[in-house]
């Protein structure tokens, strides 16, 4: 493995290589001295483009962890938003040695024009292009998933046969396309739930079953419930009236989290809109991993640098 | 200046020798034999009319680090062309005679190729107030051709009221139709891949629907409509539907409309970022198929060049366009000619005596006739290469064709009885200057 641009890409052993070796970064955590040795000498630049604490402060953890050197290089206040080019950003990053740029960035494709442009030589990670993949997403929510199944068992599991419902803003979501690649990749089933404006008009060719009806997917009984964010900026662009109409229709609240069983998992990539389309209650509930989605964010992320980085692992 | 041309295969298939003397056809026949002329070997070539582009950006003025009236008029002339008609969304916008008046002139010194200004429908190509049609058609440009080609004419009412006004001066609109309200922000044919790839889509109704709007527009006040760059099969099917009611509607499709498809945007290579978007396989095709039945009248290149840096960012940053008249001929051999749907007698009339009548283009409706400009290409149609950078004249290098194989080669090209092209190597700008000069005396 050269890169990390998408799931699409990944086949079903290296995405489980990647769980399993994120089962070992885990242990760590555990340790008193929380760190290994295994990236010292090693540089690893966070470009970030968009703003994200989440995401760039779990990539930062994960590098310190295994002791690369990290810089963090964010858009703000910085030469990127005095209109440098993604181009002299990346040969910049380059000439001062680079071994992996995670780049976050508004534009769809962006990290793969840096990795295929030949600008700079580094392991290119994605860490959210656009509206197309957030790879270490849904690796973090499927090791999520799997180590809710399996506990101490995970290791060389698939997640096999397990129902996952996505529920919200298709569309415009990342995360939903790069666990629908993923999870179907591992062997469960995918189902899409969202009103009409935020499918994709087309996802014929997208390994899911799609509807519009929450109560359906609910009644379904399904093992995993995945709430996406809303936006409030869609509502202004018509693809719903208002944040009541969507809550009432498309928000996970305390009726439908009744109706799912004891074991269902409740998950969010983060942050949540709460009292919009997951109620307090869904949030906090034992059902839901949205804190362990947190925590095992870092153990993928050191996963995926020491894979990149290491050299010794072949993927 | 005289030359003999020998052997040359007219469209039609058949044979013969041309003398061009004095800028027009002289003499044809066989064994034909002129003292002092310049004579080429066409044995082998097929010899075409002067091609007409009606839909090319010349960026000049305002955007001279893209492109110059003498850049892209060298782009055209070993393209194969001897005319092209200069889109309007210049710096300043070209809605004054001032500003087509100096683009033809510019032209006219260049000498590569006839330029024919295009000028805006509406000032400033803001669509919201007509601009001086009446002043650029009398113009010395004589403009005939009118669009804010980049931007649609999207207000309802000014769009009949442009039809309308441009019948005083026997002008036509050329209408880019695009629905601005439904492609916001779009960055590709929307459909499975755009969904895939987490870009915006461009929505094939946001294009047909304005054709609609405008056909019916122009059948009410009986003014004469063209529509640019037509990339969908919907829209195909709108206007054979117009025209089987007799409405006065002409098309154009692009060389890279005919060829290329959305696949090549999974790559996220900008050079596949056009306007409109390259569409699925679907699309191609019923284009191919709407261009052999005469739906679709002619080829334009939408030539539109871009300084590198313009090109080399992320997608949705990438600015739209692609060069194209470098390689229209050759990529309509390839997609066209190739697969038996258009002869070269088609390809002459899509690309040069059809183009000339929509633009009131004189002196191309009669090619290798004797008495008629000597405006044709030589093409050696059993070339092959691998199409590069060096195949490029003009400013841009924005080709989605490099590293790709495409037939054909442009030989010759002569312009007004003058060369600008010959061995397959472009005249330098002082000769072809000169040769211009000469001609107008």
């Amino acid at each position: 493995m050269r890169h990390l641009l998408s799931t699409r890409d990944l086949s079903r052993d290296e995405a489980i290589q990647i769980l399993d070796v994120a089962e070992d970064m885990a242990d760590v955590a555990n340790r008193e001295v929380k760190k290994l040795p295994t990236l010292r000498g090693k540089t690893v630049i966070n470009l970030f483009f968009e703003d994200s604490t989440r995401t760039r402060t779990s990539f930062e953890l994960a590098a310190k962890r295994l002791s690369a050197d990290l810089v963090n290089f964010s858009a703000k206040g910085s030469s990127v938003s005095k209109g440098e080019s993604l181009k002299d950003t990346a040969q910049t990053l380059a000439a001062v040695g680079a071994d992996a740029v995670v780049i976050r960035h508004a534009s769809s494709g962006a990290p793969q024009t840096l990795a295929t442009s030949g600008w700079i030589d580094a392991a290119v990670l994605n860490a959210g292009d656009g509206t197309h993949e957030h790879p270490t997403q849904a690796l973090l929510d499927a090791f999520t998933m799997r180590r809710r199944l399996h506990g101490a068992a995970s290791r060389g599991k698939s997640l096999d046969g397990l129902t996952v419902t996505i529920v919200g803003d298709i569309l415009h979501s990342r995360v939903a396309r790069s666990n629908v690649w993923l999870l179907d990749t591992l062997g469960a089933t995918v189902r899409l739930v969202a009103p009409a404006t935020l499918l994709p008009a087309d996802i014929s060719t997208w390994p899911v079953t799609a509807g519009f009806d929450l109560d359906d997917a609910v009644d379904a009984d399904p093992d995993v419930v995945m709430m996406l964010r809303i936006q409030a900026e869609r509502m202004h662009a018509a693809f719903f009236p208002n944040a009541r109409e969507y809550s009432r229709q498309w928000g996970l609240g305390d009726e439908r989290l009744a109706r799912l069983r004891p074991d269902t998992m409740v998950m969010h990539p983060g942050p949540m809109n709460r009292g919009l389309e997951i109620s307090a209650n869904a949030a906090d509930s034992s059902r839901s991993t949205v804190l362990e989605q947190v925590a095992n964010g870092v153990s993928v992320r050191m996963a995926v640098l020491y894979l990149l980085l290491s050299g010794s692992a072949e993927l | 200046m005289t030359y003999l041309i020998t052997g040359a295969t007219l469209p039609d298939g058949t044979t013969t020798d041309l003398l061009v003397d004095n800028g027009v056809i002289a003499e044809t026949g066989s064994s034909l034999s002129q003292s002092g002329a310049t004579v080429i070997d066409a044995a082998g070539l097929t010899a075409l009319p002067g091609l007409v582009d009606l839909h090319t950006h010349l960026r000049e003025p305002g955007f001279e680090q893209s492109e110059t009236v003498l850049t892209g008029s060298r782009a055209a002339a070993i393209g194969g062309f001897t005319s092209v008609f200069a889109m309007a969304n210049t710096s300043p916008v070209s809605d004054t005679a001032g500003v087509v008046e100096q683009v033809a002139s510019l032209g006219v010194r260049a000498g590569y190729v006839t330029v024919r200004p295009i000028g805006a429908v509406t000032m400033g190509l803001k669509g919201e107030q007509l601009s001086e049609i009446g002043a650029m058609a009398q113009s010395r440009a004589q403009v005939r051709v009118f669009s804010d080609d980049g931007s649609c004419v999207h207000d309802s009412l000014l769009m009949r009221r442009a039809l309308e006004y441009v019948k005083t001066f026997d002008g036509v609109i050329a209408q880019h139709a695009q629905d601005p309200r439904l492609t916001l922000g779009a960055q590709m044919n929307e459909g499975a891949l755009s969904g895939e790839l987490g870009l915006a889509g461009w929505p094939a109704v946001a294009e047909e629907s304005i054709i609609a709007r405008d056909v019916l527009l122009a059948q009410h006040v009986g003014a004469r409509l063209h529509v640019c760059h037509v990339s969908t099969a919907g829209s195909v099917d709108v206007i054979r539907w117009a025209k089987a009611r007799g409405i006065a509607v002409t098309a154009e499709v692009t060389p890279h409309h005919l060829l290329l498809t959305e696949d090549l945007v999974r790559t996220y290579d900008s050079r596949y970022k056009v306007n409109p978007p390259l569409r699925r396989t679907e699309d191609v095709m019923a284009l191919r198929e709407g261009l052999a039945d005469g739906t679709i009248d002619i080829i334009a290149t939408d030539h539109a060049p871009h300084p590198v840096e313009a090109k080399e960012c992320a997608w949705d940053e990438a600015a739209n366009g692609m060069v194209g008249l470098e390689s229209a001929l050759s990529v309509v051999h390839a997609s066209v000619v190739a697969s038996g749907q258009l002869d070269w007698s088609d390809v002459a009339r899509v690309l040069s005596s059809k183009p000339a009548e929509i633009g009131r283009l004189s002196g191309y409706d009669a090619a290798f006739v004797v008495g008629s400009p000597a405006n044709f290409t030589l093409y050696d149609a059993s070339a092959s290469r691998v199409f590069g950078t060096e195949h490029l004249h003009g400013k841009g290098v924005n080709s989605p064709y490099l590293e790709r194989t495409l037939p054909g080669r442009v030989m010759a090209t002569i312009h007004n009885g003058y060369a600008t092209v010959l061995d397959g190597e472009l005249l330098d700008a002082p000769t072809v200057a000169e040769s211009a000069r000469v001609h107008r005396g």
